[in-house]
């Protein structure tokens, strides 16, 4: 598999201005991301997560270090606008607020938006278009007010945005925080179909562990740095180490983390809540 | 709450005026109330009102909402029906008070004003605000005014600008809410007291109302620009306006109309203005 992110000691901070002294966002960051795979970011607020998104989407850029996407030098001086723009078309981004990610009044407007400033057909948007919101499950509201949506819908609206452009890489900034439980299973579920039958490369940053758990890869950050990079079975196999940066597992690996401590031997990094159920019961019943 | 707030006061519809192109309604609205100027006399009028009255059925539009249209503006048909009929100076006497005059041709000239504005509010109620969208308004203008972009007039910018407050508006009005709400629950007051102390009381809701408006704005730059919007030049669209063959024909009779009113005006001159 190819690498479509590769970042080598990225370096970001914030300018003093009158109000707030320089942050140092991002500390010497290197990672690598393969194409077709799914990461998840996990950082508590201030850890360094969004800046990152947004150099990855090329809306900041990294004052030092190297930084290549889809084989093109980022950072290099001479990189020129159409570069950027053909990146732009490759890497889309998903954002926090739904609200203020979406441009237009009408649902399917909104979806055409990025391909209309590409500059494609109208009949292949039309078509594009049709099929991103069957994607997500939105087309029969297609010719809605965005207004009247909830805000799962509206975020599903967005991502139907990205996937009618055909982007190889997606990034979700924190999408599903401001979801209700229903709005966030939805938008999970679409995210995991994106990568695992579209093949779309998907980095996922969330302060939720069990969509965390979700990724093949999950990269730790703390204060700017990355601490730990690894599968989630491996980092939410030390469960002590994410607590002592401030962090969580997900909820089943801390059950069984926590019956452990009564002479029990559960593996603890099984995610799904229904299979630790199946596990528990029959150590149990077992031992009756 | 603010997400039911209809802007303008488009009706939803499938009537043919409702399906007709924005473009077109445009037009066709700036010709009738071109047509509306050039009538003068009562036979051009009672032409026009049988025309309007059938352009108001076509539509299916309660006439319930279209009176409602005219209610702010009732005030200011009244004031200049007054004033036509007082300073009118005609042939025939009807009263004499005092200083004051009223002549029969003055009556007349003021039913006819009178006629003449709401027909001038109909026109555009009917063809454009009741039955297009403003989304479909903004596009429409964008492409009326397109050949000013060649003298460096920023049409798309306009019109983008437009369809951005459009979008905004309801979440805007949803924020106001929510900040009042917890400006009330921290003990503000804005319904008692003075007019400045009522004034005053708006700050703590502005304020907020602003910075965030603000904090969206840049978000949603960000979001467009990792979009790929790089401005009006070589976008397309996705709905691409297609004038039918309803527009033409509503041109055409909206023309023979024109021509109609002139006639009348010339050969069967009834109470001319």
């Amino acid at each position: 598999m190819s690498i479509v992110i590769k970042a080598e000691n990225l370096n970001f901070s914030y300018p003093e201005t009158e109000s707030t002294p320089k942050v140092d966002a991002l500390k010497n960051i290197s990672f690598e991301i393969e194409e077709g795979t799914f990461t998840a970011i996990l950082g508590h607020n201030g850890s360094g997560k969004s800046t990152l998104a947004k150099i990855l989407c090329m809306i900041l850029e990294s004052q030092t270090g190297s930084l290549t996407i889809m084989g093109k030098d980022v950072n290099s001086e001479n990189i020129t606008d159409e570069e950027i723009m053909d990146i732009r078309k490759e890497v889309g981004m998903v954002f926090q607020n739904p609200d203020n990610q979406i441009v237009a009044t009408i649902v399917e407007e909104d979806v055409a938006f990025g391909c209309e400033n590409l500059g494609i057909p109208s009949v292949e948007i039309r078509e594009r278009v049709d099929n991103a919101l069957k994607e997500v499950g939105m087309y029969e509201y297609r010719e809605h007010p965005v207004a009247k949506l909830s805000g799962g819908q509206k975020q599903r609206v967005a991502i139907a945005g990205v996937i009618a452009m055909r982007r190889k890489c997606i990034i979700f900034d924190e999408s599903t925080a401001m979801l209700d439980p229903i709005g966030r299973k939805d938008v999970l579920n679409i995210i995991k179909k994106l990568n695992r039958e579209h093949n779309i490369t998907v980095i996922l940053i969330t302060h939720y562990m069990n969509e965390a758990s979700m990724a093949d890869k999950i990269l730790v950050m703390n204060e700017g740095r990355i601490v730990a990079s690894d599968t989630p079975e491996k980092i939410f196999g030390d469960p002590q180490k994410m607590w002592d940066i401030g962090l969580d597992v997900p909820q089943t690996t801390e059950f069984l983390y926590k019956l452990n401590h009564y002479g029990y031997s559960f593996p603890i990094t099984v995610f799904d809540p229904e299979a630790v159920a199946e596990i528990v019961s029959k150590e149990f019943s077992s031992v009756e | 709450m603010g997400s039911d707030v209809i802007f303008g006061q488009y009706i939803k519809g499938d009537s043919v005026i409702h399906q007709l192109d924005a473009r077109m309604k445009i037009i066709i609205a700036i010709l009738y109330i071109v047509i509306i100027f050039l009538a003068h006399s009562v036979s051009a009028f009672i032409l026009l009102i049988v025309a309007t009255a059938v352009f108001i059925i076509m539509t299916k539009i309660p006439l319930r909402l279209l009176l409602k249209a005219m209610k702010p503006l009732m005030i200011i048909i009244i004031v200049t029906a007054i004033i036509n009929m007082f300073w009118f100076t005609g042939k025939t006497l009807l009263v004499k008070f005092w200083i004051i005059n009223i002549y029969l041709e003055g009556i007349i000239n003021s039913l006819l004003i009178i006629t003449r504005i709401i027909l001038l509010i109909m026109a555009t109620s009917v063809f454009l605000t009741y039955t297009t969208t403003p989304l479909k308004l903004t596009d429409a203008i964008e492409y009326l005014l397109g050949p000013l972009k060649v003298l460096h007039v920023p049409v798309h910018e306009f019109s983008m600008m437009m369809t951005i407050a459009l979008r905004f508006i309801p979440t805007l009005i949803d924020e106001t809410h929510k900040i009042i709400n917890a400006q009330t629950a921290r003990g503000a007051n804005f319904t008692s007291g003075g007019l400045i102390s009522r004034a005053k009381s708006l700050i703590p809701i502005l304020i907020p109302l602003f910075i965030s408006a603000f904090r969206r704005a840049d978000e949603l730059a960000t979001a467009m620009e990792c979009r790929c919007y790089t401005g009006g030049d070589g976008r397309t669209k996705l709905n691409v306006p297609k004038t039918s063959c309803a527009d033409w024909i509503f041109l055409l009779v909206i023309i023979v109309l024109g021509v109609a009113v002139v006639l009348l005006n010339t050969f069967i001159p009834i109470y001319s203005m």
